[in-house]
């Protein structure tokens, strides 16, 4: 005999002591499915036979089961659960998690308990409890059903538990993990069957009207989101070429609340005929009995959602929170057919709807209707889709995986809505205006940020804490923060006597690793900047939320204002917006946005504290120093040893002067506008789309269009992809670097020519840098070229600073994939406030 | 990095018999950050110079204490510059002269020379002034010349280094033991940590001129590195009784208007939240728990939470407020978190009143309306007290429209300013408020402080 169980039960072992429960749950369940009350029992109490500790045991055994269910696991409970009362705290418990509740009951002779409770040694009940157990059980085992369990298997002596040979779990209805589509869904068609059949077309599907057929073209599936029904002129169509579809397989259906009606009419069911069913019964009298009992069987088969392409997909009609989904359950039902309400009702005498969404924090995207809006909007990863079309509004289609809307308007006003379609002051974007205030549980503590790159991220508390009061004081508005760049590991430490870094440190490190072609890149002396550029400030409010009249922004790689004040910044932008525009960047980009990573000179327009108050002090003190501790050495230099002392101090007084020249290098002064430079290197994203699959080269040429020329503040960066397999190539690129490093550049980058790329041991470094040898002074300090300082600063470890690079990089990444796919803010937030977060671990910072 | 000491009395070279240091010679003390060169590059009868070149190693100079993961804990002046590590060089290659000892001319040693000292560099914060106040009251004739920053960039100033000669007819050890204490008082860092110890190093050697030195307050604190308790007892040693009142607070107040006026803001914003019976108040932004402490008294408060964006602040307010020893029934009405007021916070809802004080100028504009959204439409207390500067009074204190009164001041509001901004409050959240002015009104342009009490 087989028992079918739904995989996702709460199973519930019902049998007097003796029975064999224990027995029959380890023999068909997995060890950690079954939760024992003696177990629990010993836990609280050291020991499985302490009847004190029952309530402790009891206490502890719900919820460990609470846990599980709300984890989605299949969960045994081992213990008698002959009395009712113990078996309804049960059953409440699985309602709780929308978990079917079910039964196995052992229903054994006395004599078989009695005999192996007497076997026992662990422990020896009386034999009147045992017998108590066994009236109990029996006189209520007619009422489990009533109790609320939904299946229940009584297993009759020791034979039929012996005759038992599998336990089948039968997947859930809801679940089609399988079914990736890609899908065309559907909003609230209400008998507007021309509509239907206008939208089928546009959607490129061939579309028989009079046979209420569709030949569904391009490996598509329909799915329609319920209300089929009910206001509009043609219910009977609309239902015949839906069944048509879904029963060829290429259409799945979910049930309205109209839908629902329906069937109760069909089902002869006492029902008003009002809200427009008065108008479906009257079209359907015009049918034929065969089809309203077909129609009747359809609707009664309808499952109340779906959970689709490996659970990144749900469709219900009403919508769906996050703990119902893939779960079955009356109240699942109820909410995918009607929704909540608040219990008040709007102006117009409608219930107020609860806005679900507003709190969805669902890895699914959920698409529904029920509600008719006026435009679709996206709002935390869900959407509405029913744009009232019975009311004279359009028939939507959401197309998945693409997320493209396609519609088509009403060829009629059939109903007038009792509440407006767009009622005035209510145009407002629902995501926007929920993303003005993020929520700080979002943020703070310990947080796991789930990423392509790197799986999980972990950020740790107290790096969290310190993130709050930096990005709450001193960062840009979230809604800017779509990205940060990651920290840049310097290359390894150069074995050659007079480096610490050079490029074979770089070249081996992506050779070693499997990679074959790398990119060298200049690396300009500025500071690094994201630039945000839109075509005009109707897109900053559209897109990303920002009120303030501006055409973008311009951050520092901690989130914070580039510019000190806004004048510049947006004087700045626009010149850098009129340099795209002028190369047709808009339209060849086909955007009306772009997030440029890139390095903003010269180094001092933001620099300026830092150099003051450390490289021209240091300067300034260690040339003057050096320079009187030279005049008192000469002065004495007649003695042998003054005069060698001298020699030592003249070439560390050398050091001194290149310390200062080092920094001169990249500072001018900046009177105008014009005396700024950016250079562009990476194209993270435009309007739908990042650039992550595309190689450095393709990035450095596109970038390089809109660079260089009379007045551009966008110059080029100079570049050249090396063969690491070609040896001459090789020493071309190190001489190259020479001869940056020698004219005083402060070094280059070194990447894998693909943008990201992963080796043996997982991702590898985006980015690599070799810095100069003078350069270096204002790092190491002025004289760390000393032999005897050079020896001990080669002891330098770099494994924090690649670990931090990695993830810094996953988590910048995510963010703009994030953003770029429309997320709600709170995820692209998550991750930039963790890539923040993550910059106050402990790592050297000349580094 | 460098110390001459210069004197032409006759003969000169006595210099070699005070310091102990042959003239002839070049030698070489090690301490514990590098080592120092001693030698004379000129010793004659009529003129003899000493000088002291310290070799600090750069790579090992990194502070055992403070950040270690700031660049500038790696690239910075110290190898260069006269700072306390000088002192130590000091007393370790001239200890006998500092400890007034003289092996071969014991005569000498209370004798006063002229003498002339060379410092280079030697930085000083607070300028010239300074290093008038500190030598000029010991008697020193003072000469110095600034460095500036960076000879190609003109327009970014001087530093704050000088080459400094000092020239005085002195003992050489009284000369050594002024030094020793006021070259890390006028560089205002030390390199090691300062404890106890520090107290009697300070005593010792400035004994006989300290005590009545006219900046002995400024030179014990910075010398024992503004850790104010040891300065309070190091004062008190000196002084014996009358302990002046400044040093017994801290005042970090930078605000360019009278302490007081806090005081006086902290007071009225108690009395306005307990102006009703409510029982719980967060205040939003509470600092250093100024306004807790006030709060707390007043038994009829169940509840009081406040709420920091700075977990140093909060922890320095847990201290103020001795959360860690109150009865566990006071405890309990009390709680500190760590949250930002442009994020949604949950913890906050529920309160009956809330406090901004001076809050809202510290944030950007444009996250000002995250703070409203958080504060009146998220938390909704039943009363909001908000108070902010009155930009307009500014003027009885600067000619400089632009100035804020704080570093920190994203912004400051005229009196209509912050009037408009309350009728949007109100328009948008439903609360009614009436403005009230704290502090002292001045014709025109109003009081110091603006406060708004809001309710719904």
């Amino acid at each position: 005999m087989k028992i079918q169980m739904p995989e996702l039960s709460l199973v519930v072992m019902v049998g007097a002591s003796g029975s064999g429960k224990s027995t029959f749950a380890r023999q068909w369940f997995n060890k950690a499915e079954v939760i024992s009350s003696d177990t629990c029992r010993e836990i609280v109490s050291n020991d499985e036979n302490h009847l004190d500790a029952s309530d402790d045991a009891f206490d502890l055994l719900h919820y460990i089961v609470g846990k599980r269910l709300k984890r989605g696991l299949l969960t045994v409970v081992d213990a008698t659960n002959v009395r009712s009362e113990d078996r309804k705290k049960l059953v409440a418990l699985a309602r709780e998690y929308h978990v079917l509740p079910a039964a196995i009951v052992l229903n054994m002779p006395e004599k078989v308990c009695l005999e192996r409770n007497q076997e026992r040694t662990d422990r020896n009940l009386a034999p009147h409890v045992v017998i108590s157990h066994i009236n109990l059980l029996r006189r209520n085992i007619s009422k489990l059903r009533e109790e609320g369990f939904r299946k229940i298997f009584e297993l009759r002596g020791p034979e039929q538990v012996a005759a038992v040979t599998a336990i089948e779990r039968e997947p859930l209805w809801n679940k089609r993990h399988g079914e990736e589509g890609p899908f065309d869904i559907i909003g609230d068609v209400h008998g507007c069957y021309e509509e239907l059949c206008n939208l089928l077309t546009l959607l490129g599907h061939t579309v028989d009207a009079a046979g209420y057929k569709v030949q569904v073209n391009n490996g598509r599936k329909l799915v329609f989101l319920g209300d089929l029904a009910d206001r509009g002129p043609a219910t009977p169509a609309v239902y015949k070429l839906v069944m048509n579809a879904v029963n060829d397989g290429v259409a799945l259906c979910v049930p309205g609340n109209h839908d629902n009606k329906l069937l109760k009419f069909l089902q002869g069911k006492n029902v008003q005929l009002v809200h427009g069913l008065e108008k479906s019964v009257a079209q359907l009298e015009g049918e034929d009995a065969a089809f309203r009992e077909s129609l009747k069987l359809f609707l009664d088969g309808l499952i109340s959602h779906y959970v689709l392409d490996n659970g990144k997909l749900v469709v219900a009609h009403a919508g769906l929170k996050e703990e119902m989904q893939g779960r079955a359950s009356g109240a699942v039902r109820e909410f995918c057919m009607y929704g909540e309400t608040t219990g008040e009702t709007d102006e117009f005498g409608m219930p107020v709807r609860y806005n679900w969404a507003a709190n969805y924090r669902g890895k699914a995207m959920v698409v529904y209707g029920h509600t008719p809006v006026y435009e679709p909007q996206w709002f935390n990863n869900t959407i509405d889709i029913d744009t009232g079309c019975v009311f004279g509004g359009k028939l939507t289609a959401l197309r998945y995986p693409e997320r493209e809307l396609h519609s088509v308007p009403a060829l009629a006003t059939y109903v007038e809505p009792t509440r407006p379609l767009r009622i005035p002051g209510e145009g407002n974007n629902l995501q926007h205006e929920q993303d003005d205030v993020l929520d700080i549980e979002d943020l703070m503590g310990k947080q796991l940020i789930s990423t392509r790159l790197l799986n999980l991220v972990t950020i740790r508390e107290e790096y969290t804490a310190a993130a709050l009061e930096s990005m709450s004081r001193f960062s840009i508005h979230p809604k800017w923060l779509i990205y940060l760049p990651p920290t840049m590991s310097p290359s390894e430490t150069s074995t050659l006597p007079d480096y610490l870094e050079h490029p074979a440190g770089a070249f081996s490190y992506y050779s070693k690793n499997g990679i074959r072609q790398v990119i060298c890149e200049e690396k300009h002396m500025g500071s690094r900047a994201v630039v945000i550029v839109c075509k005009d400030s109707e897109v900053v409010k559209r897109r990303f939320g920002i009120e303030e009249d501006s055409i973008g922004t311009c951050y520092t790689r901690t989130g914070r204002a580039f510019f000190n004040d806004k004048e510049t910044e947006q004087a700045f932008l626009a010149m850098v917006h009129a340099a795209l525009t002028e190369r047709n960047f808009w339209e060849e980009m086909e955007t009306d946005w772009v997030c440029l990573d890139s390095e903003l000179m010269p180094w001092n327009a933001k620099a300026q504290a830092l150099l003051q108050h450390q490289y021209a002090a240091t300067g300034a003190a260690a040339v003057n120093a050096m320079t009187e501790t030279i005049a008192a050495l000469t002065a004495g230099a007649d003695n042998p040893a003054i005069a060698s002392l001298l020699k030592n101090y003249e070439a560390r007084a050398e050091m001194c002067h290149q310390f200062t020249d080092a920094y001169r290098q990249y500072c001018w002064e900046v009177k105008s506008l014009s005396d700024y430079k950016l250079a562009p290197f990476h194209l993270l994203a435009t309007e739908g789309k990042t650039y992550f699959d595309k190689d450095h080269a393709w990035h450095m040429e596109q970038l390089g269009r809109y660079c260089g020329g009379e007045g551009n503040p966008l110059v080029p960066t100079s570049w050249r992809v090396v063969d690491l397999e070609d040896a001459a190539g090789v020493e071309d690129a190190i001489s190259w670097w020479e001869a940056l490093t020698a004219k005083g550049g402060e070094g280059m980058v070194v990447k894998s020519l693909s943008f990201i790329e992963r080796g043996e041991r997982g991702l590898l470094q985006p980015a690599i840098k070799i810095r100069g040898r003078e350069y270096l002074r204002i790092i190491y300090g002025p004289e760390y070229t000393l032999e005897e300082h050079l020896t001990r600063l080669k002891q330098r470890g770099l494994g924090a600073k690649r670990a931090l690079a990695l993830k810094e990089f996953a988590l910048g990444v995510q963010a703009i994939e994030h953003f770029v796919a429309k997320e709600p803010l709170r995820k692209v937030h998550q991750c930039v406030f963790g890539l923040l977060a993550l910059e106050s671990e402990p790592v050297d910072p000349r580094l | 990095m460098l110390l001459t000491i210069t004197t032409r009395h006759t003969p000169a070279t006595d210099l070699g018999y005070l310091l102990h240091k042959h003239p002839a010679k070049v030698q070489e003390v090690e301490f514990g950050k590098g080592k120092a060169h001693i030698f004379y590059p000129v010793a004659n009868e009529q003129e003899c110079t000493c000088a002291l070149v310290l070799d600090i190693d750069p790579v090992g100079l990194v502070r055992t204490s403070g950040n270690q993961f700031a660049l500038e804990q790696y690239v910075n002046d110290r190898p260069y510059v006269a700072s306390s590590l000088m002192s130590t060089a000091i007393v370790k290659a001239f200890s006998s002269a500092i400890n007034g000892k003289c092996k071969d001319k014991p005569e000498l040693v209370d004798v006063p020379l002229p003498l002339e000292v060379k410092l280079s560099v030697l930085p000083v914060s607070g300028g010239e002034t300074v290093l008038h106040r500190m030598f000029d009251p010991l008697g020193y004739m003072v000469t110095a010349t600034q460095h500036p920053l960076d000879t190609q960039f003109p327009e970014w100033g001087n530093s704050r280094y000088f080459t400094v000669t000092l020239t005085q007819t002195i003992t050489l050890k009284t000369l050594l033991s002024h030094l020793f204490i006021l070259i890390p008082v006028l560089d205002n860092d030390k390199h090691y940590w300062v404890n106890r110890e520090e107290i009697e190093k300070l005593l010792a050697k400035g004994k006989g001129w300290l005590e009545s030195h006219p900046e002995r307050e400024l030179i014990t604190r910075r010398y024992l590195r503004h850790q104010s308790s040891l300065a309070n007892d190091a004062m008190a040693v000196m002084m014996k009784d009358d302990m002046p009142e400044e040093l017994l607070s801290q005042d970090t107040v930078t605000e360019k208007v009278k302490p007081r006026l806090h005081e006086i803001r902290l007071q009225q914003v108690c009395d306005e939240l307990l102006s009703t019976p409510v029982k719980s108040v967060v205040d939003l932004g509470c600092g250093e728990g100024k306004l807790l402490k006030l709060l707390m008294p007043h038994q009829q408060l169940t509840h009081i939470t406040g709420m920091d964006v700075a977990s140093q602040r909060l922890e320095i307010a847990n201290r103020r407020l001795k959360i860690d020893r109150l009865p566990d029934n006071q405890r309990k009405r009390i709680r500190l978190i760590q949250g930002s007021l442009t994020y949604r916070d949950r913890r906050i809802e529920g309160f009956e009143a809330a406090a901004l004080v001076e809050v809202i100028e510290h944030l950007d504009p444009d996250r000002l309306k995250a703070l409203e959204k958080c504060v009146f439409g998220y938390a909704m207390p039943g009363k909001v007290v908000v108070t902010t500067p009155n930009k307009e009074w500014n003027v009885t204190f600067t000619e400089d429209t632009a100035q804020m009164r704080h570093s920190d001041h994203r912004f400051e509001w005229t009196r209509a300013e912050f009037q408009e901004w309350c009728d949007k409050i109100r328009a948008a959240y439903g609360y009614v408020y009436v403005i009230k002015s704290l502090g002292e009104e001045v014709a025109e342009v109003g009081a110091p402080t603006q406060m708004a009490v809001f309710t719904r």
